[in-house]
């Protein structure tokens, strides 16, 4: 019996590919990785450190037509006699997971945010605001693990790397155009957030936001009205209707903290409020609250992790 | 053209979340339900936009039990032609899933559109279930859906970023942000809505692969701690000392 863990290699490893990996192992079966593209042997190889025994890689399917990508790891499921299958529950195991679950009429656990205790594998439910403890009842079992949820542990080390012909059949999907910004911190991954809301005023004020991000090298997010009025990109709109984050470290400025945006953060580990509001709702679910001017606190907090860095 | 709208119904976004039964139930006392979020304002919403470009048919479907006509006529409200409910409890997302695919294969749809999730289970699973029990394409989290013909473009997000695709019909797509703007129903919608023809079909016979044994509610946060507004320098201590985050 072994896990077999889906790996994006598109733009490298991952930190949360090195968590699936990580979180297979504690599964406690031989753990088998399986990519399409992307990476070359030796980065695939650094994948042993994390606990994988062997990297299989299909070359042949380039980009990420869900159809395709399931057909492999169903392939490679067969072949490597897999009792459950890991996914990173990122966007592709958001497309692919669940047509897996189909194909290979095996439970799937979408969002795991603990290693299975029992039978039962904990996840969010009701946008972060309880969790469940979700049983599968098929002998084969699909678990995708939320970023962040886990430590990737590396204690192994380098892996072989095998070509893995994974019968993908030709893609449907024409791919027309790939549009990815260049230097951010992808939001779902990031371990430190520095968010903002309409406290802030206007669009031109975003530069202490920025700024502070920079200093942490924290990804930048917002709240919903932020961002339905333009100041901000869609996909930096953290909460019940964006994006959901569990970030080790959240500072929101400007945000009264609505029930809607707290579904979105409230896993995050340690959460800062900034805001002159004494009643705002945020400072309720905060760990560390200011309150002040985020114009003032911002651009001084800025400062001091400055002379932090410097210093350490 | 001829497109299915999954709809489910979900607790307002407002609804305290508790309990019952030992933890094993979600507490209904009090809760006012509504369509998930993602199916009304996304999929519902381009399925009528869609509809009034190009010409067709927009139809409603929803795996539940009588008391989930409320909101399926909400859907027909903001302007679906007809719905289908199959009359089940939808007990986990392959048992719902496999009743959809069931019923849009055996109706020919060219279009099946699903919001990104639900607002209580988040599992974002429905979709692809459907479109591999069908074995067409599923093209997940879309923000911008077109229809040309027998093809369609859409604009998808992926990971760090977004794909513009185009692929032919039929397909089963679920919806994101940027798809489309919420529709607040008239009242000649909702006259209409009582009218329109809802189908109650008994479900096939699926197992379920997955089951919530129980449930809890996170922690309480300990109380907030003031930091001086004056004095960042305690805040960052703190961050490194006590919080251990960075």
């Amino acid at each position: 019996m072994s896990t077999l863990v889906y790996i994006n290699s598109r733009d490298g490893i991952a930190k949360s590919a090195t968590e699936a990996i990580t979180y297979a192992k504690k599964l406690g079966e031989e753990v088998i990785a399986i990519t399409t593209g992307g990476a070359d042997d030796a980065t695939l190889a650094s994948l042993g450190e994390f606990g994988a025994s062997k990297v299989l890689v299909e070359r042949s399917v380039s980009n990420d037509d869900a159809q395709q990508l399931t057909k492999v790891i169903a392939t490679a499921a067969a072949s490597t006699g897999a009792s459950t299958i890991v996914f990173s529950h990122d966007l592709i195991a958001k497309s692919v997971a669940p047509r897996l679950s189909v194909r290979l009429k095996a439970g799937l656990i979408s969002g795991a945010i603990e290693i299975p205790q029992g039978d039962t594998v904990k996840v969010n439910v009701f946008s972060g605001k309880a969790f469940g403890a979700v049983k599968i009842a098929s002998e084969q079992k699909i678990i995708s693990v939320l970023p962040n949820s886990l430590q990737p542990e590396a204690n192994g080390s380098v892996c072989t790397v095998e070509e893995f012909n994974g019968n993908a059949g030709e893609a449907k999907i024409k791919l027309i155009e790939t549009k990815i910004p260049d230097g951010e911190i992808p939001l779902p991954e990031a371990e430190l957030v520095v968010s903002a809301g309409r406290g802030l005023k206007g669009p031109e004020n975003w530069g202490m936001v920025e700024g502070l991000a920079k200093t942490l090298g924290a990804a930048t997010a917002c709240s919903r009205p932020v961002a339905d009025i333009g100041w901000r990109p869609h996909h930096e709109h953290v909460g019940q209707t964006g994006v959901a984050i569990r970030p080790n470290l959240y500072i929101a400025a400007g945000i009264s903290g609505a029930i809607q945006h707290l579904a979105g953060v409230n896993g995050s580990k340690v959460i800062v409020v900034i805001n002159t509001d004494s009643e705002a709702p945020f400072f309720k679910a905060a760990d560390y609250g200011v309150l002040g001017d985020a114009f003032e606190v911002l651009p001084r907090l800025n400062e001091a992790i400055k002379k932090f860095k410097a210093s350490n | 053209m001829k497109i299915l709208v999954c709809i489910s119904k979900s607790p307002d976004t407002t609804s305290k979340i508790a309990f019952t039964d030992g933890n094993s139930k979600f507490d209904e006392n009090g809760v006012q339900y509504i369509v998930n979020p993602y199916d009304e304002w996304y999929a519902l919403v381009r399925a009528l936009e869609l509809k009034e470009a190009n010409g067709g048919t927009v139809s409603i479907i929803n795996v539940g039990t009588t008391q989930d006509d409320a909101i399926i006529r909400k859907a027909l409200a903001i302007g679906a032609d007809d719905a289908v409910r199959i009359d089940a409890n939808p007990t986990d997302a392959y048992y719902v899933s496999m009743q959809i695919a069931a019923y849009a294969k055996a109706n020919s749809y060219d279009l099946v559109l699903t919001g990104k999730e639900t607002i209580n289970y988040n599992g974002s699973q429905v979709g692809g279930m459907i479109s591999e029990a069908m074995d067409v394409p599923f093209l997940s989290l879309a923000s911008k859906l077109e229809i040309n013909g027998t093809t369609a473009s859409l604009e998808t997000e992926i990971v760090g970023g977004l794909q513009l695709v185009e692929v032919e019909l039929p397909i089963v797509v679920s919806c994101a942000k940027g798809m489309a703007e919420q529709r607040i129903p008239n009242m000649r919608g909702i006259m209409a809505a009582r009218t329109k023809p809802l189908n109650v079909v008994a479900p096939i016979e699926v197992e379920m692969l997955t089951s919530y044994e129980s449930y809890t509610l996170p922690e309480a946060k300990s109380a907030c701690r003031m930091i001086d507004p004056e004095n960042m320098d305690e805040l960052v201590e703190l961050l490194h000392q006590e919080a251990k985050v960075i």
